[in-house]
C-alpha cells in the first residue's frame, strides 16, 4: 500500500487559486467518497490536500481531481501543486496537524480541521492509522511544547495579559472605550475567554449602542466613566480622540472604591487614550500598543524556538509511522507462513484422525495449536522489527525461501 | 540504614531546585524533571521520617535540627498540593532551594538520624507538630508573596518575556497566600492551645511572646487585606512577617 498526497497551500498558491479548490465539509466528504477507499480530503482556508492510500494511479487521480476543481485556472494550479509520497507525505501531515505548516506556527484550529477531515474521509486501516497518529502528534506537540501558548496578535496579547492578572476570566467585567474595529477584536478575544463586556463608551453614542448591542452591554458617553472604572476589571481603549480620555487622577479616585482589586488597562489607540502615569498606581497594569507589539514579537520568536522542539517530536512520530508502514511489507510473508503451518497441521491431523478418539483429537488440536503459536511468535516479532530496518526485505525473502512460500512452491 | 534516606531526599530536592530555574526559560522538560524531583524527594523524606518515628522512644524531632527536618517535610508536602500543576510550577523556584538548604542544615545538625528522642510526651509532640505545620504554611504563603512581587514587577515593567514564563495569575497568588496564612494561623492557634494545656505560671518566655507577636501580625495582615490592602502591599507585609518568623523565631526557640 502506497501513500500519496497531492495538494496546494498558502506557501505557494495565492488566495485566488486556493479558493477555487477549497471545499466545505460536505463537499469534502462527498469527494472523499467519490475517490473511494482509502481517501481523505483536508480543506481549510490555507490548504486543500488529498490523501490517498492505494497501489495504483493514485497521483494521477488526485491531480486530475484538483485540476477539475480549479476549472479555468488549471494551468496555474499545475505550477503550485505539491506531490508527496509515503514517508514524506506522512511527515507533512504530522507537521500540518502539529500546526508547523501553518501561517502562525502552532495555531490550534488546524488540529480540529484534521480531525474533521479524518472523520469525513473514506478511510481503511492505512489512513485510519495515519490520521490517528497525526492527531496524536498534534496533541503531543501542544502538550509537550509551549508552541500554542503565546498570542499571535495584539488583541490576543491583551487577552493573554488579562489571564496573567486574573485567575479566572469568567464573569470578569470589561469596559470598552471606543467602538472601533480594534475594540471589537479585543473584546471578541476576551469574550472567547469568558469575560463579560459590561459597557461600551464612545463619543458618538449611536456607535457605542451598535457595538454594545452585539455584546449585550450598556452604551455610555465618554463623560460617564467614573462609576465604570470602579467596577471594571479590564479597560480596553481605542478611540480616535486626540486627547487623553482617562487620567491618573480618574483611576486613582476609582481605586479607593475597588478595595485593592487589580485593574488591567489596554490602550490600543494612537494617540493614547489613557494617561501613561496610570501604570504607576498600585494594582493597575497599563499596556499600550507598543508594549503589546513587543510582547507579540517576543512570543512569536518563542513560538519559533518551540517549533524547533516540535519538529523533533514530529520527526520521531514520522519514524514510528515509517516502521509501522515497513512492517506491512512483511505481513504477507507472515500470513503465508502461518497459513503454511496451519495447512500442515490440518493435513497431519486429518491423516491421524481415524486413529484418534474425539477427546484425543481435541487434545492434540489444542496442543499443536499452542506449539505452533509459540514457535511462530518470535519469528513474527523479529520479522516486523527487521522490516523497519534497511535489510527487512532480505529477512522476508529468506523466510520465503526457507519455507518454500514463493508462488508455485507451496506444497503440503 | 534508613537514616541514609536523607541523601536521596536531598539530591532530589536539589535537583528540583536547579530544574525549576530551567523552567524560567519556558515550560518543558525542566519543569517535569523538577516536579518528579519534588515527588521522589518527598517520598524519600517521608520514609525517613517514618523510620525515625518507629525507631524513636519519644518525639524524634524535638531538637532544632529534627524540627527543621519535619518542617521541610511539611513545607514540601504543602507545596505538592498545588506545585505540580504546570501553572504553579514556578512556585517551586521560591520553595525548593529553601527546602534543600534547610534539609542539608537539618542533616548537618543531626536531625535526620535514628537515635531515640527524648520522651517528651504526647501533648508536646502535638504542640510541636502543629506549630511546625503552621510555620510551614506561612513559609508557603511567603513563597507565593515572593512570586507575586516578582511577577507584578514584570507586568509593571512591561517585560517582553512576560508571557513566555508560566506564572500563576496575580490574584490567584494573592488569594492562595491569604488562604495559606489563614491555615497557618489556625494551626498555630491549635498548637498554642495544645502547649497552653501544660502552661504554668512563670513559664512565659521570649519564644511565646515572639510567637504571639507573629500571630498578631498575620491576623492584622488578614484584616488589612479584607479592608483593601491586597496585591503588592499585602505581599510585602507577608514577606516582612516571614522575615520575622525566619530570623527571630529560631533565635528565641533554639538559641539556648
Amino acid at each position: 500500500m502506497r501513500l500519496t498526497l497531492v495538494g496546494v497551500s498558502h506557501h505557494r498558491a495565492p488566495i485566488e487559486l486556493r479558493e477555487r479548490v477549497a471545499l466545505d465539509s460536505g463537499r469534502a466528504k462527498d469527494l472523499a467518497a467519490e475517490l473511494g477507499r482509502e481517501a481523505v480530503v483536508l480543506s481549510t482556508c490555507n490548504r486543500t490536500e488529498l490523501y490517498l492510500a492505494r497501489d495504483d494511479e493514485a497521483e494521477e487521480l488526485a491531480v486530475g481531481t484538483l485540476t477539475a476543481l480549479a476549472g479555468d485556472r488549471a494551468a496555474d494550479l499545475a505550477s503550485v501543486l505539491y506531490r508527496l509520497g509515503d514517508d514524506a507525505a506522512a511527515l507533512h501531515l504530522f507537521r500540518v496537524a502539529a500546526g508547523l505548516d501553518s501561517l502562525v506556527p502552532g495555531e490550534g484550529e488546524i488540529l480540529g480541521q484534521v480531525r474533521s477531515a479524518f472523520e469525513a474521509g473514506s478511510t481503511g486501516p492505512f489512513l485510519d492509522r495515519l490520521f490517528r497518529q497525526a492527531l496524536h502528534t498534534g496533541r503531543r506537540v501542544r502538550v509537550e511544547t509551549a508552541i500554542a501558548e503565546s498570542p499571535a496578535s495584539v488583541p490576543a496579547a491583551g487577552a493573554a495579559l488579562a489571564q496573567q492578572v486574573f485567575e479566572n476570566l469568567d464573569g470578569k467585567s470589561v469596559l470598552l472605550l471606543g467602538a472601533g474595529k480594534m475594540s471589537e477584536l479585543t473584546a471578541r478575544n476576551l469574550v472567547s475567554r469568558g469575560v463579560h463586556i459590561a459597557a461600551v463608551a464612545n463619543r458618538t453614542l449611536d456607535h457605542a449602542r451598535e457595538l454594545a448591542e452585539a455584546f449585550g452591554a450598556r452604551a455610555l458617553g465618554l463623560d460617564e466613566l467614573t462609576g465604570e472604572l470602579e467596577t471594571a476589571d479590564v479597560v480596553v481603549a481605542s478611540t480616535n480622540s486626540r486627547e487623553t480620555i482617562v487620567s491618573k487622577a480618574d483611576v486613582a479616585a476609582a481605586l479607593r472604591a475597588r478595595k485593592g482589586r487589580p485593574l488591567l488597562l489596554v490602550d490600543l489607540a494612537v494617540p493614547r487614550d489613557l494617561d501613561p502615569a496610570i501604570n504607576e498606581l498600585d494594582g493597575c497594569f497599563l499596556y499600550d500598543v507598543d508594549d503589546l507589539e513587543a510582547v507579540v514579537a517576543e512570543t512569536m520568536s518563542g513560538r519559533r524556538s518551540e517549533a524547533a522542539r516540535a519538529e523533533q517530536l514530529v520527526a520521531a512520530e514520522a519514524d514510528r509511522f515509517r516502521d509501522w508502514q515497513a512492517s506491512l511489507d512483511v505481513v504477507p510473508t507472515i500470513a503465508s507462513l502461518r497459513a503454511l503451518v496451519e495447512e500442515i497441521r490440518d493435513s497431519e491431523l486429518a491423516r491421524a484422525g481415524s486413529r484418534l478418539s474425539e477427546n484425543e483429537r481435541r487434545n492434540v488440536e489444542s496442543v499443536t495449536s499452542q506449539i505452533l503459536a509459540k514457535l511462530l511468535h518470535l519469528p513474527t516479532i523479529r520479522m516486523k522489527e527487521a522490516a523497519a530496518a534497511a535489510d527487512g526485505v532480505v529477512y522476508a525473502d529468506v523466510v520465503k525461501h526457507l519455507f518454500g512460500l514463493e508462488e508455485g512452491e507451496r506444497r503440503a | 540504614m534508613s537514616e541514609l534516606l536523607v541523601v536521596p531526599a536531598l539530591l532530589a530536592y536539589g535537583e528540583a531546585a536547579f530544574a525549576y530555574a530551567g523552567e524560567l526559560r519556558g515550560p518543558g522538560l525542566a519543569g517535569r524533571l523538577a516536579t518528579w524531583g519534588v515527588r521522589l524527594g518527598w517520598v524519600a523524606q517521608t520514609a525517613l521520617l517514618v523510620g525515625q518515628a518507629t525507631s524513636a522512644a519519644g518525639f524524634p524531632w524535638g531538637t532544632w535540627a529534627g524540627s527543621l527536618n519535619l518542617f521541610v517535610w511539611l513545607v514540601v508536602g504543602a507545596y505538592l498540593i498545588w506545585g505540580c500543576k504546570p501553572r504553579y510550577r514556578l512556585l517551586g523556584l521560591a520553595v525548593m532551594p529553601v527546602a534543600a538548604v534547610l534539609l542539608a542544615l537539618a542533616w548537618a545538625g543531626g536531625g535526620t538520624g535514628l537515635e531515640s528522642g527524648a520522651d517528651s510526651g504526647f501533648v508536646l509532640a502535638i504542640h510541636v507538630g502543629l506549630m511546625l505545620a503552621g510555620f510551614a504554611s506561612l513559609t508557603l504563603a511567603a513563597g507565593m508573596a515572593a512570586l507575586y512581587v516578582w511577577q507584578e514587577r514584570r507586568l509593571k515593567r512591561h517585560e517582553r518575556r512576560v508571557l513566555r514564563v508560566r506564572v500563576p495569575p496575580l490574584d490567584a497568588l494573592d488569594r492562595l497566600a491569604a488562604r495559606s496564612i489563614l491555615a497557618g494561623l489556625v494551626l498555630l492557634a491549635l498548637g498554642i492551645g495544645a502547649g497552653a494545656s501544660r502552661f504554668e505560671r512563670g513559664d512565659l518566655d521570649a519564644a511565646m511572646i515572639v510567637t504571639s507577636a507573629i500571630l498578631a501580625l498575620y491576623v492584622a495582615l488578614l484584616v488589612l487585606r479584607h479592608e483593601g490592602w491586597r496585591g503588592r502591599r499585602a505581599a510585602l507585609l507577608n514577606l516582612a512577617g516571614f522575615g520575622l518568623v525566619a530570623i527571630v523565631l529560631p533565635l528565641t526557640h533554639f538559641a539556648s
